[in-house]
Parts: C-alpha cells; structure tokens; sequence
C-alpha cells in the first residue's frame, strides 16, 4: 500500500481522470497538520511532563470531578430533553402544513446561527429572577438561572438543532408506502409510529442526539452566564479548565481538557461505529 | 393519502405544541435581544454602539472573519475536491480528522493553541526569540478562528460534490478542457450554492466565536476584544443595555445567516421543480 | 367477498383524477386494472384500498360483500394491500414483517405467540421462503421481497388483495415467473384480487376481467378474450397491441390510398382501418381486391415469430407484420424486398366520440 498511495501522492498515476490530486492533497494535508494536529500536539507535550499519579491526582479533583458530575448530568437531560422536542419538531415540519411553517423551519438554525456568547447572556436575563421568564418560573418554585436547570436549558438550546437537522431529512425520505402499509395491515396511529416510523428514525435521532450531548460537553459561552459557576454545584468543566488557566495552572488546565478530549473523541467515535452499523442492516449486509 | 397522525385532532394539537414550545425556546429568546438593546431607547443603543471600544471590538471582529473566510474556502474547496474526486488511502480518516473541531470544545481548542504558541511552548517560545508573539494579539485570535470554522465550507460541499459526482468533469476532461477551466467553469456553477452557504456559515461562526477567542485573546479592552469577548466584559460590568447593544449586532448577523440559508434553499428547491 | 363500487369518483384540487364510476368484482374473482400512466387505476385502487378517500358525491358507495365501507379507514377495512416497491418494514425481519398485521391486533383478537409464530411460517412455506425468515429485507432479492410482501399482506386472511403494480419493480424473467405464481396461488386460495398494471400482456395473461381505463375513465369491462376480440373502441383497440393504420377514400366499395387499393364493403367517404400486425399477410402478387405494394425495411426474428417493418410511399408511418418463421423462408424475405400485403381482417372504429358500435371485417379473398 505503500508504495502504491506514494506514487499516487506524486500525482503522476494515469489512472487520474481529473486535475488537480497533487495541489488539492498538498493543501489539504498542510492544513490538516498545520491548524489541526499539530496544536494537539502541544497538549501531549504539556502532559508528557505529568506522572501518571500526578495526572490522576489533577483529574480526580474534588472540584473537577463534581464539575464532570454536573456537565455529564445536565447534558444528559438537554440531549433527553432535545430528542423529545427535536423529534417533535421535525414530524411537524415534515408531515404537515401550515402557515408560518417556513418560518419555523427557518428558526430551526438559530441556535447554531446565534453566537454563543449572545445565547449565553440573553438566556441568562430572561431566566434570572426579574427576567421575563423567571418572574413567571420563579413563583411557581423553578428556579433556573444560577442551578443546573438553567446549564441545561443553555445546552439544550445550543444544541437542539443537531436533533431536528439529523430527524428531518430521514423523515422526509421515509417513503408513504411504510405509513400506508402500516395502516393497511391494521395498525393505530399509535402502533404505527412505535413499530414502523420510530424505528426508522431511530437511527438519525440517536445520532442527533449523541452529536447533541457532545456538543453540549464542550459548550462554554452560552452556559457560564446562566450558570451560577458555584464550585461544587453549578461549575462546568470547560469552566474548570479556563478557571485553571486564569491561575496560570496550564499543567492543571492540559490535564483537564485531555479528559474532555478523548470523552467527546470518543462519544464520536461510538456514534460512528453505532451508525455504520445500523445502516449497514438496513441497506444490506453485504454493502 | 391516509398517513399516520393525519388525524386532525392530532395534527393540530402537534402543531400548537411544536410552535409554543419552539416560540418560548428560540424565538423568545431572540425578540428579547432587541428589546433589551433598546431598553432606554434608540440613543442609549447609539451610544452604546459608537463606543469607541464597542467600534475597536466590531473593527477587530470583521478583521478576524474577512481574513478567515479565505482560508477556510481555500481548504474547503481543496479538501471536498480531494476526497470527492479521487480515490486513495486514507481519505476516510482524513474525511474523519476535519470533524474534530466540531468534537472539540471551544475551550479546549483555544488551550491547545495557547499551550503550542504561548511563551511557554516549543513553537511559541521559538517564535519569542523573534520576538514574535501570536497568544494575546490579533494572530492568535485568527489561529483559533480558523481552527473552528474550517469544517464548515468542506462540509457543505462534501455530500453535494458526491451526489454530483464526477462525470461532468470527466466530460470536460475528454473535450481536452485544462484544469482550471474545468474547476471555473464545469464544477463552480454546480457549487455556488453551497459555496455561498459555508461561507455564510463560516462568517456567523467567526464573527461569533466566543470560547476559544477567550482562551487566546487576553481580551484587552480596544485591542484584543472581538465582539462577543467585549458584550461578556459589558455584561460582567453590569452593563446590560451596553451587552445587548452588541448582542443584538451579532444577532442580526444570524439572522441574515438564516435568511441566505432560507433563500438558498428555497432557489435550490425551486430549480429542483423546473428540472 | 365481492367489491361493489358505486359512483366513485376523485379529484385531485381541481383535475379530475377520477370520473364517477361503477364497477363490480364478483367474489374469488382476480380482476386487472390496466391503463397508462395517468389513466386513474391506481387511484381507484388506493380509493379501494382506504388509502385515499372519494369525492363526497351522493350515492357513491364502495361496498364490500354487504358491508358498507366507504366511510372506513383503511385499518378497518380488512384488505391486504401490496405496494409497487414492497414497502416492507426496513428495520424487521422477514418473520416480523409477516407477523406484524397479527401483533398489531387488539389484544382480544390477537392470537397467541405460538399460533402467530405457525401462521408466519406457514405463509412463508408457501411463498417459498421459510429459509429466509430472520432476513431483513435488504438481503432479499425483488422477487423474494415482493413474495415477502404479498405473505404480510395475507397473513390476516383479508377479505380482498389489492396489488398496485406489484410487478412493475422486477425484471421480465422474475416477473413471469411471479406472474404465474400469483395466479397459481389465487385459483388455490380464491381470493377476491384486484390488480393495477399498465402492462397489457400482464393484465392479459393473468385477469379474469381486465378493466381498462384511460383519462380517469372506464372503456371497457371485458374477459381477456372478448377484450381483444371485440375492443369497444379505438383506445383499447390501440391500448392492447401494435396497430397499423390505413387511411384513404371510399368510392365504390373501394378505399383508395395513393397507389394502393382496397376492396371494402363501406359507404363512399374518408376512412382510416386499423389493422394488427398478425393480421396481415405477405405475398408476392397482390390477390383481387388487395393492392397494397410495400418494401421490406427491417427484419428482426423474436421468439416464434419474426417482425418485419414495411414501408411504402403511401404510408404515413411504417406497417408491421409478423409472419411466421416457416413463411420467413417460403418468402425469402430480404431487406429492400418489394412484396404485397393482404389483410386477413381489419376494424374500424368511426365517429370515436359518439361511441357507436365499432366493427371488425374479415377481409374479402
């Protein structure tokens, strides 16, 4: 393989067709190491220094670990919360018609549209206890800004597209024979959705929702704000590593962040894997 | 045609959920930026806005997204050509590598630029016995933009490339066309759409960056702060009508993300009705 | 159990996908519906099926038997209905796809597992694919899907098949082969089925009756024979088999076209004769009566016959014949070869949108 993906590198194969492998690989493989593998590299160096013990020491921090504790928790309600209302939004937008229709599907991206940061303080307003929402929350005991209720609704809010955006296309495609065929055979609407349309979907609203429970690990801007950042009870993770940086603890902060890594590296990876599989069942095992 | 849940009880109630739940989730949020920007009326926002500090962080921000669009097209197109076109070892795993700055946490991805480039590491303090410094100035700040922002163009262009497929160029090839010509004037047409569309989505996500900007940026007030960075510092201060007068100039950014992406959309699928 | 429709009909916004009509399938009857695209049969189907519902017209009424279904859903209806593109559930296997009409049953009528599992595997036996039970679909080739498909469609024991082009999806040598299965399987079980095809040898080789339908409307209700015998006018005359067209002047029990003549026993005026390609003969002298000089183009031997392309001056459009093999070689038929047709029989079909009898004439030797 080798020597065969060599010669291929120096672009001179006559079995390309096309122009242009050489410049498009150069530049790809370029950027690829230079912006991408190489400043991963700087944070293996910062813990090549690290004992095993000393690393382990940094990790298992009282603080650090609640913080795990808490960014885990909440991101696990925001992805249960999102495959919930995701779902929901994408059967909507899908099976029916209706005025403003467009306009909704249309707000389906405003979360990845919107900058975090701006997520971050407006949620954080309407939630606090003179904001809108927080007025009307409050009296009837939810408090949300300020606890992991409020870090959880940040996430889910970030989030909730990678839900309706990875549910909606396969809905679409679904064709109305499998809804037809369904009915013919006798089933309720119930029945239906559970045995037939669910289980169609569900390898998309897996997907989304894994993607969205990553993407929610990681999630700084839109959380701080909402959260509270009380140690112990309402700090994220991605908070513990900037707290560490801001005490010049970099140490501290590489060993952190590797943990946050390799969990959302991964959770990727499982997703992957997950999929591949489940679609290799549903378009052939030989594929 | 008989679907399941056409039932019109069913339908309705779906819908009125769906549109609460959606208004009080998104769009509740978005009315409520303007709203506070003009809290105290259209001359405390102008104020705000002329800000000579809120100007230095919009003249920054702008700066950062026109020199990351470049890149990140360069790449994208180079990339999605790459491993849309031809067939080689390790197109998978590359396919694969440019997903990681989606993985990444924006914290982490501006630490791990900090801990190359800092004053404490290998290429960092290389690059201050020059005396140049990339961390807490501009560069830096360009570097993590980047580094989040270059899925975008390569993953619009990815899946439509390999719908397409190669024929079209192969034809052109065949007619004896050389290879820029045949980029220009067989692929680009056939891209433009989605060429358009990451770049539009490259440029909410620069200008909008806010994690991984914080790590690098040292956020000095008329220097270092981008947009987001300079709205966390107003709303820090307790300055509410001031964060939201910036807020609501990136979230008309978003909007007019979303209006291109409807727009585009609505073409493409129009285009789809007349072929 | 009979199917009795009474004044359906169907629009769709503003066109007329379906005129108001009539239509009764007699019980254990296997009934095609054939038509081009476009012409309604698949809409009367569906509307049969549940899966769409017709016009709101006083008196229509689809009745099954003597149960009136025509404000039914679809679930209740008891039909088995198998789709163009199998529709099987993607995610089940062979076994639970056939199952799934049982498990969905109320709970009352649902019978137990056991008894699903022998009603399955029996249906599978005799659609020959018991070996592939824990399959998913996407392992099975069309054929074997289609045969899945048409098992869960009958796995509830419907009072009426219902198949919408089922065969359309699969190649020919699969499709004959199917075709003649489902015919096997319908004299044994006698089923009430009705079928959509736009294809007329299907509808042909496999119906009781075949209704043919065209523009959202029904031209004729016929046996396959009486169909093809006695067409009830030009567009299932044309619909059902290539046709040649003649067209000339009457004068004097002769119809004139340019150098060509032929003796027919009709008024003087325009006529146009259509003509199937079987129906004609070819010989080297023209016989009294029947002067029609043509010049061989194209020779193409396929199956039992061989298909030879004529062309004169005073045709339009290129005439086809078949002949047999043995008269290919009697006539050493060559490209550029200069011979005589003599019609055996030909039809007409005059004043098409008064609807007045046509007529069908053996040829005068």
């Amino acid at each position: 393989m080798s020597t065969r993906s060599f010669a291929i590198g120096l672009g001179s194969t006559p079995k390309r067709v096309l122009p242009g492998f050489g410049l498009s690989l150069g530049i790809s493989l370029t950027f690829v190491s230079l912006m991408l593998l190489l400043p991963l590299t700087g944070l293996f160096g910062q813990l090549a220094g690290l004992s095993l013990a000393e690393y382990w020491t940094i990790v298992t921090d009282e603080r650090v670990v609640a913080s795990y504790g808490v960014t885990i928790g909440a991101a696990a309600v925001a992805a249960i919360v999102n495959a919930a209302f995701g779902l929901l939004l994408a059967w909507v937008l899908v099976r029916y018609e209706f005025p403003g229709k467009r306009l909704l599907d249309a707000l389906m991206d405003l979360p990845f549209a919107l900058p975090t940061a701006v997520a971050g303080i407006t949620l954080a307003t309407l939630y606090s206890s003179n904001g809108w929402m927080g007025q009307l929350l409050e009296p009837l005991g939810f408090q949300v800004a300020y606890t992991w209720v409020g870090i959880a609704l940040a996430m889910a809010f970030t989030s909730i597209p990678f839900v309706v955006r990875t549910v909606q296309p396969v809905l679409e495609d679904m064709p109305h024979e499998m809804d037809e065929a369904a009915l013919t055979l006798g089933a309720s609407d119930v029945t239906g959705f559970r045995r037939v349309i669910l289980p169609h979907l569900w390898p998309a609203l897996m997907t989304g929702t894994g993607l969205a429970f990553v993407r929610s690990l990681g999630e700084f801007g839109a959380i701080i704000f909402i959260a509270g950042n009380m140690p112990y009870e309402t700090e994220i993770t991605a908070l513990m590593i900037f707290v560490r940086l801001q005490e010049y603890d970099y140490v501290g902060a590489s060993a952190i962040a590797s943990v946050v890594l390799f969990a959302s590296l991964a959770l990727l990876l499982v997703i992957n894997i997950w999929q591949g599989r489940f679609i290799k069942r549903l378009h052939g095992g030989n594929g | 045609m008989q679907r399941i849940g056409d039932a019109p009880t069913v339908r309705r109630l779906l819908i009125a959920a769906a549109v609460l739940l959606a208004a009080l989730f998104l769009l509740l949020p978005l009315v409520a930026i303007f709203l506070q920007a003009f809290a105290r009326g259209v001359d405390v926002f102008w104020a705000n806005i002329s800000n000579q500090y809120t100007l230095a962080a919009i003249q920054l921000t702008l700066f950062i997204a026109v020199l990351t669009i470049p890149v990140c097209l360069v790449f994208g197109v180079a990339l999605a050509w790459l491993v849309t076109r031809f067939r080689f070892p390790g197109r998978r795993i590359l396919q694969t590598l440019i997903d990681i700055p989606f993985a990444v946490s924006p914290v982490v991805a501006g630490l791990v630029y900090l801990l190359l480039y800092g004053r404490n590491g290998w290429l960092g303090s290389w690059l201050d016995s020059y005396d140049i410094q990339l961390m807490f100035a501009w560069p830096g700040i360009l570097l993590v933009t980047i580094f989040v922002t270059c899925p975008f163009v390569a993953r619009e262009l990815i899946p439509l490339m390999q719908a397409q497929g190669s024929r079209e160029e192969e034809a052109a090839v065949t007619l004896g066309a050389p290879g820029w010509t045949i980029f220009r004037r067989v692929t680009l047409p056939n891209i433009r759409w989605a060429l358009l569309y990451g770049v539009i989505l490259t440029n909410a996500r620069a200008v909008g960056e806010f994690g991984a900007v914080s790590v690098v940026s040292g956020a000095i007030r008329g220097q270092t702060n981008t947009l987001p960075l300079h709205l966390e510092q107003l709303y820090q201060d307790y300055n509410t009508v001031g964060a939201f007068a910036s807020a609501s100039l990136l979230a008309l950014i978003a909007l007019l993300t979303l209006a291109a992406k409807a727009s585009l959309e609505w073409r493409a699928a129009r285009r789809e009705v007349h072929a | 159990m009979s199917i009795r429709l009474q004044h359906i009909g169907k629009h769709f916004g503003r066109t007329q996908a379906l005129e108001p009509v009539d239509l009764d399938i007699a019980e254990g009857e296997l009934v095609g519906l054939l038509g081009p695209s476009g012409s309604g049969k698949t809409t009367l189907l569906r509307i049969i099926a549940g899966l769409e519902t017709a016009d709101r017209e006083p008196g229509g009424r689809i009745l099954f038997g003597d149960r009136d279904v025509t404000h039914l859903h679809v679930r209740d209806r008891r039909i088995g209905f198998v789709f163009q593109h199998y529709a099987l559930f993607r995610h089940m296997t062979v076994f639970d796809n056939v199952a799934f009409g049982l498990t969905v049953l109320p709970r009352k009528q649902r019978p137990s597992s056991g008894e699903i599992r022998r009603r399955v595997h029996r249906l599978l036996e005799m659609v020959k694919l018991e070996h592939m039970a824990q399959r998913y679909p996407a392992q099975l080739s069309g054929g074997q899907q289609q045969r899945v498909s048409l098992a869960r469609a009958l796995a509830l024991r419907p009072d009426v098949l219902l198949l919408d082009e089922p065969f359309g999806a699969l190649d020919a040598k699969v499709r004959q082969e199917l075709r003649r299965w489902l015919r096997h399987l319908h004299d044994e079980l006698h089923f009430t089925s009705l079928f959509v095809t736009h294809d007329q040898e299907e509808a042909l080789e496999l119906s009781d009756r075949v209704v043919v339908m065209s523009n959202g409307r029904i031209e004729q209700i016929d046996t396959p024979h009486e169909l093809y015998r006695h067409p009830a006018n030009r567009f299932v005359f044309e619909f059902l088999g290539d046709v040649n067209h003649l067209e000339g002047t009457v004068r004097d029990g002769v119809l004139t076209c340019g150098n060509a003549h032929l003796a027919v026993d009709l008024t003087d005026g325009p006529e146009e004769l259509l003509l199937r390609p079987h129906e004609i003969e070819l010989a080297e002298r023209p016989r009294h009566g029947a002067q029609l000089p043509v010049t061989v183009t194209a020779i193409s031997p396929v199956g039992a016959e061989v298909r030879v392309e004529l062309e004169a001056d005073w045709l339009g459009e290129p005439w086809l014949a078949t002949v047999s093999h043995a008269d290919y070689e009697r006539l050493a038929l060559t490209r550029g070869a200069g011979l005589y047709v003599l019609p055996r029989r030909w039809h007409r079909f005059p004043a098409e949108r008064d609807r007045l009898p046509s007529r069908t004439a053996e040829s005068v030797s």
